[in-house]
Protein backbone atom coordinates (compact mmCIF):
# COMPACT_ATOMS: atom_id res chain seq x y z
CA UNK A 1 0.00 0.00 0.00
CA UNK A 2 1.52 3.29 -1.16
CA UNK A 3 0.74 6.73 0.22
CA UNK A 4 1.68 10.16 -1.07
CA UNK A 5 1.31 13.60 0.47
CA UNK A 6 2.91 16.76 1.75
CA UNK A 7 4.51 17.03 5.15
CA UNK A 8 3.37 18.91 8.23
CA UNK A 9 6.38 18.87 10.51
CA UNK A 10 6.18 19.34 14.28
CA UNK A 11 8.63 18.95 17.18
CA UNK A 12 9.16 16.54 20.10
CA UNK A 13 6.51 15.52 22.66
CA UNK A 14 3.46 16.59 20.64
CA UNK A 15 0.81 15.80 23.26
CA UNK A 16 -2.79 14.73 22.85
CA UNK A 17 -3.97 17.99 24.45
CA UNK A 18 -2.65 19.94 21.45
CA UNK A 19 -3.73 17.30 18.92
CA UNK A 20 -7.28 17.63 20.22
CA UNK A 21 -7.83 19.92 23.24
CA UNK A 22 -9.94 18.58 26.12
CA UNK A 23 -12.47 21.37 25.64
CA UNK A 24 -13.70 19.43 22.59
CA UNK A 25 -13.97 16.03 24.30
CA UNK A 26 -17.69 16.48 24.79
CA UNK A 27 -17.99 16.11 20.99
CA UNK A 28 -18.52 12.61 19.57
CA UNK A 29 -18.87 13.60 15.90
CA UNK A 30 -15.52 12.77 14.28
CA UNK A 31 -15.78 15.38 11.52
CA UNK A 32 -16.41 18.11 14.07
CA UNK A 33 -13.54 16.81 16.23
CA UNK A 34 -11.22 16.79 13.23
CA UNK A 35 -12.05 20.44 12.51
CA UNK A 36 -10.16 21.33 15.73
CA UNK A 37 -7.17 19.06 15.11
CA UNK A 38 -3.80 20.67 16.01
CA UNK A 39 -5.40 24.11 16.43
CA UNK A 40 -3.53 24.94 19.63
CA UNK A 41 -0.11 24.74 17.93
CA UNK A 42 -1.02 25.26 14.27
CA UNK A 43 -4.13 27.33 13.62
CA UNK A 44 -3.91 26.90 9.83
CA UNK A 45 -3.37 23.10 9.82
CA UNK A 46 -7.00 22.33 9.18
CA UNK A 47 -7.24 24.84 6.31
CA UNK A 48 -4.09 23.55 4.62
CA UNK A 49 -4.38 19.80 5.11
CA UNK A 50 -5.36 17.72 2.06
CA UNK A 51 -6.29 14.03 1.93
CA UNK A 52 -3.13 11.91 1.95
CA UNK A 53 -0.91 14.42 3.76
CA UNK A 54 1.62 13.18 6.29
CA UNK A 55 2.54 14.39 9.78
CA UNK A 56 6.19 14.13 10.79
CA UNK A 57 6.81 14.49 14.53
CA UNK A 58 9.86 14.15 16.78
CA UNK A 59 10.15 11.82 19.73
CA UNK A 60 7.34 10.67 22.06
CA UNK A 61 4.61 11.72 19.63
CA UNK A 62 1.11 11.55 21.14
CA UNK A 63 2.20 11.75 24.77
CA UNK A 64 -0.43 12.42 27.42
CA UNK A 65 -4.00 11.29 27.70
CA UNK A 66 -5.54 8.08 26.42
CA UNK A 67 -8.01 9.94 24.23
CA UNK A 68 -8.53 7.99 21.03
CA UNK A 69 -10.02 11.23 19.78
CA UNK A 70 -6.41 12.24 18.99
CA UNK A 71 -5.48 9.66 16.30
CA UNK A 72 -9.12 9.71 15.17
CA UNK A 73 -9.00 13.48 14.61
CA UNK A 74 -5.70 13.13 12.73
CA UNK A 75 -7.07 10.34 10.54
CA UNK A 76 -10.37 12.09 9.87
CA UNK A 77 -8.57 15.33 8.98
CA UNK A 78 -7.15 13.39 6.03
CA UNK A 79 -3.69 12.48 7.29
CA UNK A 80 -2.66 9.18 5.71
CA UNK A 81 0.23 8.35 8.01
CA UNK A 82 2.40 9.70 10.81
CA UNK A 83 6.19 9.37 10.92
CA UNK A 84 8.03 10.03 14.19
CA UNK A 85 11.13 9.01 16.12
CA UNK A 86 8.89 7.09 18.52
CA UNK A 87 5.42 7.25 20.06
CA UNK A 88 3.75 7.44 23.43
CA UNK A 89 2.52 3.93 24.22
CA UNK A 90 -1.22 4.54 24.28
CA UNK A 91 -1.13 6.70 21.16
CA UNK A 92 0.64 3.81 19.41
CA UNK A 93 -2.03 1.31 20.56
CA UNK A 94 -4.88 3.60 19.61
CA UNK A 95 -3.46 4.27 16.14
CA UNK A 96 -3.00 0.54 15.48
CA UNK A 97 -6.47 -0.20 16.82
CA UNK A 98 -8.21 2.37 14.60
CA UNK A 99 -6.00 1.67 11.58
CA UNK A 100 -3.93 4.87 11.35
CA UNK A 101 -0.49 3.83 10.05
CA UNK A 102 2.36 5.18 12.18
CA UNK A 103 5.99 4.64 11.33
CA UNK A 104 9.11 4.97 13.47
CA UNK A 105 12.13 6.40 11.67
CA UNK A 106 14.54 8.82 13.41
CA UNK A 107 16.59 9.37 10.21
CA UNK A 108 13.52 10.46 8.24
CA UNK A 109 12.52 12.80 11.05
CA UNK A 110 15.96 14.41 10.99
CA UNK A 111 16.12 14.70 7.20
CA UNK A 112 12.60 15.62 6.09
CA UNK A 113 11.53 19.27 5.99
CA UNK A 114 8.17 20.89 6.51
CA UNK A 115 6.24 21.05 3.23
CA UNK A 116 8.22 18.25 1.52
CA UNK A 117 6.36 15.69 -0.65
CA UNK A 118 6.72 12.06 0.44
CA UNK A 119 5.93 8.66 -0.92
CA UNK A 120 5.51 5.96 1.73
CA UNK A 121 5.27 2.21 1.13
CA UNK A 122 3.53 0.65 4.14
CA UNK A 123 4.38 -2.89 3.12
CA UNK A 124 8.13 -2.50 3.51
CA UNK A 125 8.45 0.79 5.45
CA UNK A 126 10.22 2.66 2.64
CA UNK A 127 9.93 6.46 2.74
CA UNK A 128 10.91 8.47 -0.35
CA UNK A 129 11.35 12.22 0.00
CA UNK A 130 10.36 13.31 -3.55
CA UNK A 131 11.44 16.90 -2.82
CA UNK A 132 15.04 15.99 -1.93
CA UNK A 133 15.32 12.60 -3.61
CA UNK A 134 16.47 10.93 -0.38
CA UNK A 135 15.19 7.53 0.75
CA UNK A 136 14.68 6.30 4.31
CA UNK A 137 13.87 2.91 5.79
CA UNK A 138 11.41 2.77 8.70
CA UNK A 139 10.96 -0.16 11.11
CA UNK A 140 8.46 -2.49 9.38
CA UNK A 141 5.35 -3.29 11.44
CA UNK A 142 5.50 -6.41 13.68
CA UNK A 143 3.38 -9.22 12.11
CA UNK A 144 0.79 -9.04 14.92
CA UNK A 145 0.26 -5.34 14.26
CA UNK A 146 0.23 -5.77 10.48
CA UNK A 147 -2.59 -8.31 10.90
CA UNK A 148 -4.70 -5.71 12.70
CA UNK A 149 -3.99 -3.12 9.98
CA UNK A 150 -4.89 -5.62 7.28
CA UNK A 151 -8.18 -6.45 8.99
CA UNK A 152 -8.99 -2.72 9.06
CA UNK A 153 -8.50 -2.24 12.80
CA UNK A 154 -8.98 -4.21 16.01
CA UNK A 155 -12.78 -4.18 16.03
CA UNK A 156 -12.98 -5.32 12.41
CA UNK A 157 -10.57 -8.14 13.31
CA UNK A 158 -12.74 -9.21 16.28
CA UNK A 159 -15.85 -9.07 14.11
CA UNK A 160 -14.20 -11.37 11.61
CA UNK A 161 -13.18 -13.74 14.40
CA UNK A 162 -16.72 -13.85 15.78
CA UNK A 163 -18.08 -14.51 12.29
CA UNK A 164 -15.66 -17.38 11.77
CA UNK A 165 -16.27 -18.61 15.31
CA UNK A 166 -12.63 -18.62 16.42
CA UNK B 1 16.91 -16.21 35.06
CA UNK B 2 14.12 -14.90 37.29
CA UNK B 3 11.13 -12.83 36.20
CA UNK B 4 10.04 -9.27 36.90
CA UNK B 5 6.65 -8.47 38.43
CA UNK B 6 5.09 -7.43 35.15
CA UNK B 7 6.31 -10.60 33.43
CA UNK B 8 4.82 -12.77 36.17
CA UNK B 9 1.44 -11.02 36.05
CA UNK B 10 1.27 -11.17 32.26
CA UNK B 11 2.35 -14.82 32.16
CA UNK B 12 -0.43 -15.64 34.61
CA UNK B 13 -2.93 -14.18 32.13
CA UNK B 14 -1.90 -16.17 29.05
CA UNK B 15 -1.83 -19.82 28.05
CA UNK B 16 1.87 -19.59 27.26
CA UNK B 17 4.72 -21.24 29.18
CA UNK B 18 7.18 -18.40 28.78
CA UNK B 19 7.22 -14.78 27.77
CA UNK B 20 9.96 -12.25 27.18
CA UNK B 21 10.19 -8.49 26.66
CA UNK B 22 9.40 -7.32 23.13
CA UNK B 23 6.86 -10.06 22.39
CA UNK B 24 3.32 -9.01 21.54
CA UNK B 25 0.85 -11.31 23.29
CA UNK B 26 -2.82 -11.59 24.16
CA UNK B 27 -3.73 -11.42 27.86
CA UNK B 28 -6.95 -12.08 29.72
CA UNK B 29 -8.28 -8.94 31.40
CA UNK B 30 -9.66 -9.03 34.95
CA UNK B 31 -11.27 -5.60 34.93
CA UNK B 32 -12.13 -3.25 32.06
CA UNK B 33 -12.57 0.42 32.92
CA UNK B 34 -14.03 3.41 31.10
CA UNK B 35 -15.05 6.96 31.99
CA UNK B 36 -17.49 9.54 30.68
CA UNK B 37 -15.13 10.74 27.94
CA UNK B 38 -13.87 7.41 26.63
CA UNK B 39 -16.89 5.13 27.15
CA UNK B 40 -19.22 6.73 24.56
CA UNK B 41 -16.62 6.05 21.84
CA UNK B 42 -16.10 2.52 23.23
CA UNK B 43 -19.83 1.81 23.12
CA UNK B 44 -19.97 2.79 19.45
CA UNK B 45 -17.01 0.48 18.72
CA UNK B 46 -18.46 -2.35 20.82
CA UNK B 47 -21.71 -2.18 18.86
CA UNK B 48 -19.77 -2.62 15.60
CA UNK B 49 -18.75 -6.14 16.72
CA UNK B 50 -22.38 -7.19 16.45
CA UNK B 51 -22.31 -8.64 19.97
CA UNK B 52 -25.29 -7.95 22.19
CA UNK B 53 -23.70 -8.45 25.60
CA UNK B 54 -20.33 -7.62 27.15
CA UNK B 55 -18.22 -10.69 28.02
CA UNK B 56 -18.98 -10.34 31.74
CA UNK B 57 -21.05 -7.56 33.28
CA UNK B 58 -19.23 -7.95 36.62
CA UNK B 59 -15.85 -7.28 34.99
CA UNK B 60 -16.68 -3.90 33.47
CA UNK B 61 -16.38 -0.69 35.49
CA UNK B 62 -17.75 2.62 34.24
CA UNK B 63 -17.20 5.85 36.17
CA UNK B 64 -18.61 9.21 35.11
CA UNK B 65 -16.06 11.71 36.37
CA UNK B 66 -14.45 14.06 33.86
CA UNK B 67 -17.38 16.38 33.07
CA UNK B 68 -19.73 15.00 35.75
CA UNK B 69 -22.10 16.31 37.17
CA UNK B 70 -22.91 17.10 33.53
CA UNK B 71 -21.12 20.34 32.71
CA UNK B 72 -23.08 21.20 29.58
CA UNK B 73 -25.64 19.84 27.12
CA UNK B 74 -23.06 17.90 25.10
CA UNK B 75 -21.67 16.07 28.13
CA UNK B 76 -25.22 15.47 29.35
CA UNK B 77 -25.99 13.74 26.04
CA UNK B 78 -22.82 11.66 26.24
CA UNK B 79 -23.56 10.67 29.82
CA UNK B 80 -27.13 9.78 28.94
CA UNK B 81 -25.87 7.36 26.30
CA UNK B 82 -23.42 5.80 28.76
CA UNK B 83 -26.02 5.54 31.53
CA UNK B 84 -28.39 3.73 29.16
CA UNK B 85 -25.67 1.32 28.05
CA UNK B 86 -24.68 0.57 31.66
CA UNK B 87 -28.28 -0.19 32.64
CA UNK B 88 -29.10 -2.24 29.58
CA UNK B 89 -25.90 -4.29 30.02
CA UNK B 90 -26.42 -4.63 33.77
CA UNK B 91 -22.93 -3.30 34.47
CA UNK B 92 -22.37 -4.10 38.13
CA UNK B 93 -19.78 -1.43 38.85
CA UNK B 94 -21.34 1.67 37.34
CA UNK B 95 -20.85 4.93 39.23
CA UNK B 96 -22.70 8.18 38.58
CA UNK B 97 -23.59 11.26 40.63
CA UNK B 98 -23.91 10.51 44.31
CA UNK B 99 -21.67 7.43 44.14
CA UNK B 100 -18.99 8.45 41.72
CA UNK B 101 -15.56 9.79 42.39
CA UNK B 102 -12.50 10.33 40.25
CA UNK B 103 -12.02 6.83 38.80
CA UNK B 104 -8.47 6.27 40.06
CA UNK B 105 -9.42 7.35 43.58
CA UNK B 106 -12.59 5.27 43.45
CA UNK B 107 -11.36 1.87 42.22
CA UNK B 108 -8.74 1.36 44.96
CA UNK B 109 -11.21 2.59 47.58
CA UNK B 110 -13.85 0.09 46.45
CA UNK B 111 -11.36 -2.79 46.35
CA UNK B 112 -11.82 -3.18 42.58
CA UNK B 113 -8.12 -3.00 41.67
CA UNK B 114 -6.32 -6.00 43.13
CA UNK B 115 -2.75 -7.31 43.31
CA UNK B 116 -1.81 -9.68 40.52
CA UNK B 117 -4.77 -8.67 38.34
CA UNK B 118 -4.81 -6.88 34.99
CA UNK B 119 -6.94 -3.75 34.84
CA UNK B 120 -7.18 -2.29 31.35
CA UNK B 121 -8.65 1.20 31.43
CA UNK B 122 -9.62 3.58 28.68
CA UNK B 123 -7.78 6.23 30.66
CA UNK B 124 -4.06 6.81 30.74
CA UNK B 125 -3.81 7.01 34.54
CA UNK B 126 -5.04 3.43 34.98
CA UNK B 127 -1.40 2.83 35.90
CA UNK B 128 -2.36 4.18 39.37
CA UNK B 129 -3.24 0.62 40.49
CA UNK B 130 0.39 -0.41 40.24
CA UNK B 131 0.63 0.91 43.79
CA UNK B 132 -1.43 -2.11 44.83
CA UNK B 133 0.63 -4.55 42.78
CA UNK B 134 -2.00 -4.65 40.03
CA UNK B 135 -1.02 -4.40 36.38
CA UNK B 136 -3.14 -1.33 35.74
CA UNK B 137 -2.49 0.08 32.31
CA UNK B 138 -4.14 2.59 30.03
CA UNK B 139 -5.49 2.09 26.55
CA UNK B 140 -8.03 3.80 24.35
CA UNK B 141 -11.72 3.43 23.68
CA UNK B 142 -11.23 0.70 21.06
CA UNK B 143 -9.14 -1.19 23.62
CA UNK B 144 -12.03 -0.93 26.04
CA UNK B 145 -14.49 -2.08 23.38
CA UNK B 146 -12.31 -5.05 22.43
CA UNK B 147 -11.89 -6.06 26.07
CA UNK B 148 -15.62 -5.69 26.72
CA UNK B 149 -16.27 -7.94 23.74
CA UNK B 150 -13.69 -10.67 24.32
CA UNK B 151 -12.30 -10.31 27.85
CA UNK B 152 -8.80 -10.00 26.46
CA UNK B 153 -6.47 -7.67 24.57
CA UNK B 154 -2.97 -7.44 23.09
CA UNK B 155 0.09 -6.11 24.90
CA UNK B 156 3.77 -5.80 24.23
CA UNK B 157 5.72 -7.39 27.09
CA UNK B 158 7.73 -4.44 28.47
CA UNK B 159 11.28 -4.16 29.73
CA UNK B 160 11.48 -3.21 33.41
CA UNK B 161 13.15 -0.17 34.97
CA UNK B 162 13.61 -0.31 38.74
CA UNK B 163 13.72 2.85 40.88
CA UNK B 164 15.10 2.46 44.38
CA UNK B 165 14.68 5.20 46.99
CA UNK B 166 16.71 4.90 50.18
CA UNK B 167 17.40 7.41 52.93
CA UNK B 168 15.33 9.79 55.07
CA UNK B 169 12.23 11.54 53.73
CA UNK B 170 11.32 15.01 54.97
CA UNK B 171 7.73 15.58 56.12
CA UNK B 172 7.09 17.91 53.17
CA UNK B 173 8.27 15.40 50.61
CA UNK B 174 5.53 13.01 49.48
CA UNK B 175 4.97 10.47 46.74
CA UNK B 176 4.38 13.37 44.36
CA UNK B 177 7.88 14.73 44.90
CA UNK B 178 9.48 11.32 44.41
CA UNK B 179 7.76 10.75 41.09
CA UNK B 180 8.46 14.33 39.95
CA UNK B 181 12.09 13.74 40.90
CA UNK B 182 12.18 10.65 38.66
CA UNK B 183 10.55 12.63 35.83
CA UNK B 184 13.13 15.38 36.19
CA UNK B 185 15.82 12.73 35.91
CA UNK B 186 14.59 10.47 33.08
CA UNK B 187 12.19 12.77 31.19
CA UNK B 188 8.70 12.33 29.75
CA UNK B 189 9.92 9.56 27.45
CA UNK B 190 12.38 8.00 29.92
CA UNK B 191 10.24 4.90 30.46
CA UNK B 192 8.54 4.69 27.07
CA UNK B 193 6.62 1.34 26.73
CA UNK B 194 8.35 0.14 29.94
CA UNK B 195 7.29 -1.20 33.30
CA UNK B 196 8.48 0.97 36.19
CA UNK B 197 9.02 -0.57 39.63
CA UNK B 198 9.40 1.46 42.80
CA UNK B 199 11.29 -0.01 45.77
CA UNK B 200 13.66 0.79 48.64
CA UNK B 201 13.19 1.64 52.31
CA UNK B 202 11.45 4.94 51.53
CA UNK B 203 8.82 3.13 49.44
CA UNK B 204 8.37 0.40 52.09
CA UNK B 205 7.48 3.12 54.60
CA UNK B 206 5.37 5.18 52.21
CA UNK B 207 1.62 5.38 53.03
CA UNK B 208 -0.77 3.97 50.40
CA UNK B 209 -2.06 7.39 49.36
CA UNK B 210 1.49 8.46 48.44
CA UNK B 211 2.14 5.20 46.63
CA UNK B 212 -0.97 5.71 44.53
CA UNK B 213 0.33 9.20 43.64
CA UNK B 214 3.63 7.76 42.45
CA UNK B 215 2.16 4.99 40.32
CA UNK B 216 -0.39 7.46 38.95
CA UNK B 217 2.32 9.42 37.18
CA UNK B 218 4.22 6.45 35.66
CA UNK B 219 2.50 7.33 32.40
CA UNK B 220 4.01 10.82 32.54
CA UNK B 221 7.37 9.09 31.98
CA UNK B 222 5.82 7.07 29.15
CA UNK B 223 5.55 3.92 31.29
CA UNK B 224 3.11 1.08 30.72
CA UNK B 225 2.73 0.67 34.48
CA UNK B 226 4.28 1.73 37.81
CA UNK B 227 4.42 -1.26 40.14
CA UNK B 228 5.06 -1.58 43.87
CA UNK B 229 5.30 -5.08 45.34
CA UNK B 230 2.42 -5.69 47.78
CA UNK B 231 3.42 -5.70 51.47
CA UNK B 232 1.78 -5.26 54.87
CA UNK B 233 0.65 -1.72 54.00
CA UNK B 234 -1.06 -3.08 50.88
CA UNK B 235 -2.76 -5.92 52.76
CA UNK B 236 -3.94 -3.57 55.48
CA UNK B 237 -5.34 -1.18 52.88
CA UNK B 238 -7.20 -3.97 51.08
CA UNK B 239 -8.58 -5.63 54.21
CA UNK B 240 -12.36 -5.28 54.14
CA UNK B 241 -12.28 -3.75 50.63
CA UNK B 242 -11.02 -6.39 48.19
CA UNK B 243 -13.95 -7.82 46.23
CA UNK B 244 -12.18 -11.19 45.86
CA UNK B 245 -9.00 -13.06 46.83
CA UNK B 246 -5.83 -11.94 45.12
CA UNK B 247 -2.32 -13.16 44.26
CA UNK B 248 0.80 -11.31 45.27
CA UNK B 249 3.83 -11.09 42.98
CA UNK B 250 7.26 -9.56 43.40
CA UNK B 251 10.22 -9.47 41.03
CA UNK B 252 12.82 -12.18 41.49
CA UNK B 253 16.19 -10.89 42.73
CA UNK B 254 17.85 -12.28 39.59
CA UNK B 255 15.23 -10.84 37.23
CA UNK B 256 16.47 -9.05 34.14
CA UNK B 257 16.00 -5.33 34.84
CA UNK B 258 16.91 -3.11 31.92
CA UNK B 259 18.23 -0.49 34.30
CA UNK B 260 18.25 0.20 38.04
CA UNK B 261 18.16 3.79 39.30
CA UNK B 262 19.18 4.48 42.90
CA UNK B 263 18.26 7.70 44.67
CA UNK B 264 19.05 8.99 48.13
CA UNK B 265 16.16 11.00 49.55
CA UNK B 266 18.14 12.79 52.30
CA UNK B 267 18.57 15.91 50.20
CA UNK B 268 15.36 15.77 48.13
CA UNK B 269 13.17 18.87 48.62
CA UNK B 270 9.58 19.33 47.45
CA UNK B 271 9.61 19.45 43.64
CA UNK B 272 7.75 21.69 41.19
CA UNK B 273 7.19 20.91 37.50
CA UNK B 274 7.29 24.13 35.48
CA UNK B 275 5.25 24.67 32.30
CA UNK B 276 4.77 22.99 29.85
CA UNK B 277 5.94 19.44 30.55
CA UNK B 278 5.83 17.28 33.69
CA UNK B 279 9.59 16.65 33.39
CA UNK B 280 10.48 20.34 33.59
CA UNK B 281 11.14 19.83 37.30
CA UNK B 282 12.98 22.09 39.75
CA UNK B 283 13.35 21.96 43.53
CA UNK B 284 11.01 24.32 45.40
CA UNK B 285 13.95 26.57 46.32
CA UNK B 286 14.15 27.55 42.64
CA UNK B 287 10.40 28.02 42.26
CA UNK B 288 9.64 30.19 45.27
CA UNK B 289 8.10 33.59 44.62
CA UNK B 290 6.30 32.90 41.32
CA UNK B 291 2.96 34.74 41.58
CA UNK B 292 -0.12 32.57 41.10
CA UNK B 293 -3.79 33.24 40.31
CA UNK B 294 -5.12 29.81 41.28
CA UNK B 295 -4.30 26.76 43.38
CA UNK B 296 -5.97 23.42 42.67
CA UNK B 297 -5.86 20.66 45.28
CA UNK B 298 -7.39 17.41 44.04
CA UNK B 299 -7.36 14.99 41.04
CA UNK B 300 -6.52 11.29 40.71
CA UNK B 301 -2.96 12.23 41.65
CA UNK B 302 -3.55 14.05 44.93
CA UNK B 303 -7.23 14.03 45.86
CA UNK B 304 -7.07 11.48 48.69
CA UNK B 305 -7.36 11.79 52.50
CA UNK B 306 -3.62 12.07 53.07
CA UNK B 307 -3.50 14.91 50.57
CA UNK B 308 -6.42 16.81 52.08
CA UNK B 309 -5.06 16.34 55.61
CA UNK B 310 -1.69 17.85 54.83
CA UNK B 311 -3.27 20.73 52.89
CA UNK B 312 -5.64 21.44 55.79
CA UNK B 313 -2.79 21.34 58.29
CA UNK B 314 -1.21 24.21 56.40
CA UNK B 315 -4.39 26.21 55.76
CA UNK B 316 -5.73 25.92 59.30
CA UNK B 317 -6.48 29.41 60.69
CA UNK B 318 -4.99 30.98 57.56
CA UNK B 319 -6.56 32.83 54.67
CA UNK B 320 -6.13 32.28 50.98
CA UNK B 321 -4.26 35.35 49.64
CA UNK B 322 -6.46 38.06 48.13
CA UNK B 323 -6.74 37.61 44.38
CA UNK B 324 -6.02 33.87 44.49
CA UNK B 325 -8.71 31.25 43.80
CA UNK B 326 -8.13 28.06 45.77
CA UNK B 327 -10.17 25.06 44.63
CA UNK B 328 -10.23 21.89 46.72
CA UNK B 329 -11.74 18.73 45.20
CA UNK B 330 -12.00 15.57 47.31
CA UNK B 331 -11.49 12.51 45.05
CA UNK B 332 -14.56 10.51 46.08
CA UNK B 333 -17.78 10.85 48.06
CA UNK B 334 -16.23 8.80 50.89
CA UNK B 335 -13.19 11.07 51.00
CA UNK B 336 -15.49 14.12 50.95
CA UNK B 337 -17.47 12.75 53.89
CA UNK B 338 -14.40 11.74 55.86
CA UNK B 339 -12.90 15.20 55.31
CA UNK B 340 -16.11 16.71 56.61
CA UNK B 341 -16.09 14.52 59.71
CA UNK B 342 -12.47 15.43 60.41
CA UNK B 343 -13.31 19.14 60.11
CA UNK B 344 -11.10 19.65 57.04
CA UNK B 345 -13.90 21.11 54.94
CA UNK B 346 -14.45 23.77 57.63
CA UNK B 347 -10.77 24.63 57.52
CA UNK B 348 -10.83 25.04 53.72
CA UNK B 349 -14.01 27.11 53.68
CA UNK B 350 -12.87 29.31 56.58
CA UNK B 351 -9.66 29.94 54.66
CA UNK B 352 -11.69 31.13 51.69
CA UNK B 353 -11.25 28.09 49.45
CA UNK B 354 -13.91 26.59 47.19
CA UNK B 355 -14.77 22.95 47.94
CA UNK B 356 -16.35 20.93 45.13
CA UNK B 357 -18.08 17.61 44.71
CA UNK B 358 -15.67 14.99 43.26
CA UNK B 359 -14.87 15.60 39.59
CA UNK B 360 -11.85 15.82 37.28
CA UNK B 361 -13.04 19.34 36.40
CA UNK B 362 -10.09 21.72 36.13
CA UNK B 363 -7.41 19.00 35.83
CA UNK B 364 -8.05 18.68 32.11
CA UNK B 365 -9.47 22.14 31.56
CA UNK B 366 -13.01 20.80 31.67
CA UNK B 367 -14.76 23.18 34.06
CA UNK B 368 -14.62 24.36 37.72
CA UNK B 369 -11.48 26.48 37.46
CA UNK B 370 -10.49 27.26 33.86
CA UNK B 371 -7.55 29.62 33.41
CA UNK B 372 -7.62 32.81 31.33
CA UNK B 373 -4.83 34.04 29.04
CA UNK B 374 -1.72 34.87 31.05
CA UNK B 375 -2.93 33.28 34.31
CA UNK B 376 -0.84 30.89 36.39
CA UNK B 377 -2.02 28.02 38.55
CA UNK B 378 -0.21 25.78 40.95
CA UNK B 379 -1.88 22.40 40.90
CA UNK B 380 -1.58 18.96 42.48
CA UNK B 381 -2.63 17.37 39.17
CA UNK B 382 -0.33 15.45 36.82
CA UNK B 383 -0.09 17.37 33.54
CA UNK B 384 0.92 20.90 32.64
CA UNK B 385 0.81 20.80 28.83
CA UNK B 386 0.00 23.92 26.80
CA UNK B 387 -3.68 24.74 27.41
CA UNK B 388 -4.22 21.80 29.75
CA UNK B 389 -6.17 23.89 32.28
CA UNK B 390 -7.63 26.47 29.94
CA UNK B 391 -6.27 29.19 27.64
CA UNK B 392 -3.16 28.28 25.65
CA UNK B 393 -1.55 31.38 27.15
CA UNK B 394 -2.00 30.10 30.73
CA UNK B 395 0.57 28.20 32.79
CA UNK B 396 0.33 25.24 35.19
CA UNK B 397 2.94 24.39 37.86
CA UNK B 398 2.66 20.90 39.36
CA UNK B 399 3.39 20.28 43.04
CA UNK B 400 2.39 18.27 46.09
CA UNK B 401 -0.68 19.35 48.14
CA UNK B 402 1.36 20.94 50.96
CA UNK B 403 3.10 23.26 48.50
CA UNK B 404 -0.18 24.03 46.69
CA UNK B 405 -1.81 24.95 50.03
CA UNK B 406 1.13 27.08 51.16
CA UNK B 407 1.19 28.82 47.79
CA UNK B 408 -2.54 29.59 48.02
CA UNK B 409 -1.93 31.30 51.36
CA UNK B 410 1.14 33.21 50.16
CA UNK B 411 -0.23 34.11 46.73
CA UNK B 412 2.98 32.84 45.22
CA UNK B 413 4.77 29.51 45.07
CA UNK B 414 5.96 28.81 48.61
CA UNK B 415 7.53 26.12 50.79
CA UNK B 416 5.11 24.90 53.50
CA UNK B 417 7.52 26.06 56.20
CA UNK B 418 7.13 29.68 55.06
CA UNK B 419 3.49 29.54 56.12
CA UNK B 420 3.55 27.54 59.33
S1 LIG C 1 -8.18 13.80 37.52
FE1 LIG C 1 -7.19 14.50 35.65
S2 LIG C 1 -5.64 13.01 35.15
FE2 LIG C 1 -7.02 12.09 36.66
S3 LIG C 1 -8.52 10.94 35.47
FE3 LIG C 1 -9.35 12.98 35.82
S4 LIG C 1 -8.71 14.21 34.03
FE4 LIG C 1 -7.47 12.35 34.06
Amino acid sequence: MKLEGKVFKYGDNIDTDVIIPARYLNISDVEELASHCMEDIDKTFIERVEPGDIIVGGKNFGTGSSREHAPLAIKTAGISCVIAENYARIFYRNSVNIGLPILECPEAVAGIEDGARLEVDLNNGEIIDISSGKTYQAEPFPPFVLEIFKAGGLIAQIKERIKNNV
Amino acid sequence: MGLTMVEKIMLDHTDRDTIKPGQIINCRIDMVLGNDVTTPVAIAEFKKTGLEKVFNSERVIIVLDHFTPNKDIKSAMQNKLTREFAREQGIKYFYEEGEMGIEHCLLPEKGLALPGEIVLGADSHTCTYGALGALGTGGGSTDMAAAMATGENWFKVPETLRFIFNGKRSKWVGGKDLILYILGDIGVDGALYKSMEFAGNVISELPMDDRLTMSNMAVEAGGMCGLIAPDEITKEYLAGRAIRDYTVYDSDPDADFEKVYEYNTDEIEPQVAFPHLPDNVKPISEAKGIKIDQSVIGSCTNGRMGDLRIAAEIMKNKKVAKGVRCIVIPGTQAIYKQAMQEGLIDIFIDAGAVVSTPTCGPCLGGYMGILADGEKSISTTNRNFVGRMGHTGSEVYLSNPAVAAASAVKGKIAHPEEVL
